[in-house]
């Protein structure tokens, strides 16, 4: 660092600048390359498990250089009982199932919350949003027994259901902010030009709505595709989704690495291409739109 | 029940307008929330009044008045698993909050324009990443004889098998999942300061902190608070990094409230005792959101 000023100093026309910036931004360069390495160390540590024979998981110190194989995926997809591809598919029907639910619920109740006053308004946004705090075990206990009683154990309905709870409040929570910000005099002149309200809703203010709808559906579907508790307990057999498939390799003798950071790794690379698409809306999202 | 905004003048008598067009709009999700989140809320309550076992049926639905909430009051585990979850609460918020002030105060300052642009983007990384997916990884990460993490150390620490570090180790991954969230709720928040102000006072003094602590704090609160409500819930609710991480062991060591619960519903099979833990749970999730509400948010909007 020395140096560096010692070289800077006759030619810099920002010399106090330079001087007083320099220590600190090589130490923030610093500081940002380590925080690089431990947010994406995990992961990379998760796809480099899945691509080593299971005696390179084993080596001691960790090998950094390895001869890569796919044989952990070709196994993990192609195996005869399938268990892996089922829980990826079950996951993406219901992932896609209760977003899908959840968004058609949730805009047109979200448009109403933005545009009407009523009595009892604070109250039912309220609860909406008090969904999103209830912990899922408190739910899971009855809905096991509701879901028993009809017949819906190891199904995707149960699950599409149940996540309905924490995905409708996120989609009026979300889309309610989007619509507020378009203006009012749109509606009023739809409803001059004859529109009534279902069709200035799906004519104007769905379409202006977009990017939140977009937005939303995103998390949704991320929350769904990441859900461990419930599915664990309403789809125990036929119906598992992929985190318990995921799970399951935790049981038995010999935690088998290879074939369980390739499910991982399965798992969790659409959510992480999917949070890209929407990280710089994630914060809010995840706040429930508490911080823009 | 509905009446439009756009008629300026608030009119007494408006149940006289009820625009069932808007009622037709919200009454599906309203129905829906009522049929998969209350009813099962309302169910949970009479449950935790009845006997039910799911091994031994027979004499379901007795009712047994507030039975299962003295047991719950009197179970050491219930309390232990309870002090567990809030100890790491504590823990984890705090180590959270200021971990996230930090990265998003270095993004926020820092001149490599790229790399804040590298590591905005990839904070999204272990907040998406599925928490059982991420639990699994912890085991081979922290594995005593090849994990990484004892590579890193040196040393060969018993992280799954002893009870604190088993505990250290479901602390030090929510810390790594969860701070990113943190930085980037108080980096959206600290764009929020006009720079001209913050200019300003760094005219005044040249001490970093009190232009942190004076300027740019309490534009900070509201997203700590919004922080600190999510996590809360977040963190009472938190099962599937630990199920996957450790299954609440060695012995109960880090058996969070959610997993004891569950393991009193879906393995002890006692659906009345896991409701009436279950409610009190509720409750304090409750009580926890509201207080943080009242003594929070107050703050920027007295200012």
């Amino acid at each position: 660092m020395a140096q560096d000023t010692a070289i800077r100093t006759p030619v810099g026309m920002h010399l106090r600048g330079s001087r007083r910036l320099r220590p600190m931004s090589i130490l923030q360069l610093v500081l940002l390359i380590v925080l690089l390495i431990v947010l994406l160390f995990p992961f990379y540590w998760m796809v480099t498990t899945s691509l080593k024979e299971q005696n390179d998981t084993f080596a001691v110190p960790p090998k950094l250089v390895f001869t890569p194989t796919f044989d952990h995926y070709r196994d993990v997809l192609f195996d005869e009982a399938g268990a892996v591809p089922t829980g990826l598919r079950n996951s993406i029907v219901v992932a896609v199932g209760t977003t899908v639910l959840a968004l058609i619920l949730g805009t047109p109740a979200a448009y109403v919350l933005a545009r009407f006053e009523f009595r009892g308004k604070r109250d039912l946004w309220f609860w909406f949003i008090s969904n999103r705090f209830i912990s899922p075990i408190v739910v899971a206990l009855p809905f096991f027994l509701i879901a028993r009683d009809l017949k819906l154990l190891n199904t995707p309905t149960a699950l599409i259901l149940i996540y309905l709870t924490f995905n409708i409040p996120l989609v009026v929570w979300l889309c309610l902010d989007q619509f507020r910000a378009i203006p009012k005099e749109i509606d009023e002149q739809a409803k001059v030009d004859g529109c009534n309200l279902w069709q200035s809703f799906f004519r104007i203010n769905l379409p202006l709505a977009i990017p939140g709808v977009v937005v939303s559906s995103i998390l949704c579907f991320i929350f769904s595709w990441n859900e461990l508790l419930f599915a664990l307990i309403l789809n125990r057999s036929s119906g598992q989704t992929a985190p318990v498939q995921a799970a399951n390799f935790q049981t038995g003798f010999g935690i088998l690495w290879g074939p369980m950071m390739a499910t991982g790794t399965l798992i969790v690379l659409p959510v992480i291409v999917f949070a890209a698409l929407v990280s710089r809306h994630l914060a809010r999202g995840l706040t429930m739109g508490a911080v823009k | 029940m509905a009446s439009n905004t756009s008629s300026s003048q608030p009119r007494s008598g408006r149940l006289r307008h009820v625009n069932w067009s808007a009622v037709a709009m919200i009454a599906p999700s309203v129905i829906t929330l009522l049929l998969v989140g209350l009813y099962p809320l309302l169910f949970a309550v009479s449950l935790s009044l009845q006997r039910f076992m799911l091994n031994r049926p027979q004499g379901n639905g007795t009712f047994r008045g507030l039975t299962n909430f003295l047991s719950v009051v009197n179970d050491d585990l219930f309390w232990g698993s309870l002090g567990r979850t809030l100890t790491m609460m504590v823990i984890v918020l705090i180590v959270q909050v200021v971990l996230g002030i930090g990265i998003a105060q270095l993004i926020n300052t820092s001149r490599w324009h790229f790399l804040n642009w590298l590591v905005k983007t990839l904070l999204v990384v272990p907040i998406a990443m599925t928490p059982a997916v991420v639990g699994l990884l912890g085991v081979l990460l922290f594995n005593r004889e090849f994990g990484f993490i004892n590579y890193l150390l040196g040393q060969q620490v018993n992280w799954l098998g002893d009870p604190t570090m088993a505990m250290a180790a479901v602390i030090i991954t929510d810390i790594w999942q969860w701070t990113p969230f943190a930085a980037l709720v108080m980096l959206s928040s600290l764009t929020t300061v006009p720079p001209e102000v913050v200019e300003a006072a760094q005219l005044d003094t040249k001490r970093a902190w009190l232009v942190f602590r004076h300027v740019q704090l309490p534009y900070l609160w509201p997203g700590i608070t919004a922080f600190l409500i999510i996590r809360t819930a977040d963190v009472l609710k938190l099962f599937d990094m630990p199920f996957t991480l450790t299954r609440g062991g060695p012995g109960v060591s880090t058996e969070l409230i959610s997993l004891y619960v569950q393991r009193m519903g879906f393995r002890i099979f006692d659906m009345g005792v896991a409701s009436a833990q279950a409610i009190l749970l509720l409750v304090l999730c409750i009580i926890l959101a509201r207080s943080y509400i009242r003594f929070f948010y107050r703050a920027p909007e007295e200012a």
